[in-house]
């Protein structure tokens, strides 16, 4: 896990907080897939499945790379989305992400 | 390839549930041991998540295949067994499996379709792909009387005043098409930027001009009516709310995938998703009922396209055990076997030096 000790804080859909170790380079999404926080990444980062869907604490929503139209486009698929919702495979971790919150929200 | 809708059980060796790479692949081991197939699957086109969800995607993990996209390899998968003549019976779901006396399984679908297999094999992948459904309260009861997720029998919109929800193609087209035999038409899609074709938007904001259609920047809140009746549907926009008289609601937010019915089949699974196999025949809790690929669990597994083409070469051997008990399989090679060479319609390598 990274050697920096960058943490990713994640509430799952059970309404609880965990922080969780993270790896450089890696996307969002199989960072949660990896540490069975519920996300399943069906299509594994293809951004085709919206399994990944995370919403985003506000705070954190503008240090962010924005969504290109391809993730805007998945997401304007599901039926309940909020104003920061990002699908977290098109989040690539890096360490200045240290303290990232994100809310899982109930599975579309 | 495709199979016309039956109602008297076609016969096959060997039934696959799932058009993926692994039950594509599957087709293939069980032609060389002299088995036939039928390959049943809820999508309209074979390939699964590769023609599905990436068709334009490199996968880099294909043996021998630097770089293959999902198209790509379900289109050489289809080429491969192209000399085994499956059957494939698509845009259908499997609704239930009996077994026989002879011990022998019924598979019925969706459609109607009767298939009866000397063997099952469960290639589902996540599971199958079903329309993601709003989060309404009481939507179950709505579905199929006055709420749908597809335009099965366009007559019966005649007439209606119809929502439609969605901001894609298939949202934007119904709303073109229904608008000339619907009473009212309003399409309600939570902001101004649509995914459709831009001459389908372009279209809607014609009608919308001319009173035809009315568009509404907002979301789904509440159902209303009673029996599965639906009389009015609630909108939230930023405006505030909308109440839209409604008796036909069609909502159109793509794919989801969920293990579906097979969860109901009584075989054990491991965390409730998916399907505990051994790695010996890749056979499940119920004998002659095999899985393979992802949708399988074992010790060590990975979830991998190649872990599917190893398992379903695995399983087929098996299989053939279950469908031809009194026959002694004898294990051949491709490069090799006369008798593997006819059965792909190949010349044999001697006779072709010759």
């Amino acid at each position: 896990m990274s050697e920096n000790g960058a943490k990713i804080v994640v509430i799952d859909r059970a309404g609880e907080r965990h922080v969780l170790d993270t790896v450089e380079g890696w996307r969002v999404m199989e960072i949660l897939r990896d540490q069975n926080t519920g996300i399943e990444g069906i299509c594994g980062g293809s951004c085709d499945c919206a399994t990944c869907h995370v919403v985003v604490d506000p705070a954190w929503a503008d240090r962010l790379p924005p969504a290109r139209d391809e993730e805007l486009d998945k997401l304007d698929e599901l039926p309940l989305i909020e104003p920061t919702s990002r699908l977290s495979c098109q989040i690539i971790w890096s360490d200045d992400l240290d303290g990232l919150t994100v809310t899982i929200p109930e599975a579309a | 390839m495709s199979a016309e809708r039956s109602t008297e059980p076609k016969r096959y060796d060997v039934a696959i549930v799932g058009a993926g790479p692994t039950g594509l692949f599957a087709v293939f081991e069980l032609g060389l041991l002299g088995l036939n197939a039928v390959l049943i699957d809820t999508l309209d086109k074979p390939g699964g998540q590769c023609a599905e969800l990436y068709p334009e995607k490199p996968i880099y993990d294909i043996p021998s295949w630097p770089v293959i996209t999902g198209q790509g390899l379900t289109d050489k998968l289809l080429e491969q067994i192209a000399p085994f003549k499956a059957d494939f019976f698509l845009g259908r779901r499997v609704s239930g499996v009996t077994r026989q006396d002879d011990g022998r399984f019924v598979v019925s679908t969706d459609a109607g379709d009767l298939i009866d297999a000397g063997a099952i094999f469960i290639a589902a992948g996540a599971g199958c792909f079903t329309p993601r459904r709003p989060k309404l309260e009481g939507l179950d009861a709505f579905e199929n009387r006055s709420v749908f997720y597809a335009v099965r029998n366009r007559g019966s919109f005649a007439g209606r005043d119809i929502v439609i929800a969605g901001g894609g193609d298939s949202a934007l087209d119904w709303t073109l098409d229904l608008v000339s035999i619907a009473r009212s038409v309003t399409l309600v899609h939570r902001s101004d930027r649509f995914r459709a074709a831009p001459a389908s938007v372009s279209a809607m904001r014609a009608l919308e001009a001319e009173g035809r259609v009315r568009f509404v920047e907002g979301d789904l809140a509440a159902l209303h009516g009673d029996d599965g009746v639906l009389s009015r549907i609630d909108l939230k926009t930023r405006t505030g709310p909308v109440e839209v008289a409604a008796d036909r609601l069609l909502a159109f937010y793509g794919l989801n995938i969920e293990l579906g019915p097979i969860a109901e089949w009584g075989l054990d699974l491991a965390d409730g998703k998916l399907i505990k196999v051994d790695t010996e025949k890749f056979e499940t809790s119920t004998p002659g009922v095999f899985a393979i690929g992802d949708i399988n669990h074992y010790p060590g597994k990975l979830k991998l396209i190649l872990s599917g083409f190893h398992e379903a070469a695995l399983a087929s051997h098996a299989a053939f055990k279950v469908v031809r008990p009194n026959e002694k399989l004898r294990f051949q090679y491709t490069t090799s076997s006369s008798e593997l060479q006819q059965r792909l319609n190949v010349a044999p390598i001697a006779e072709a030096a010759e």
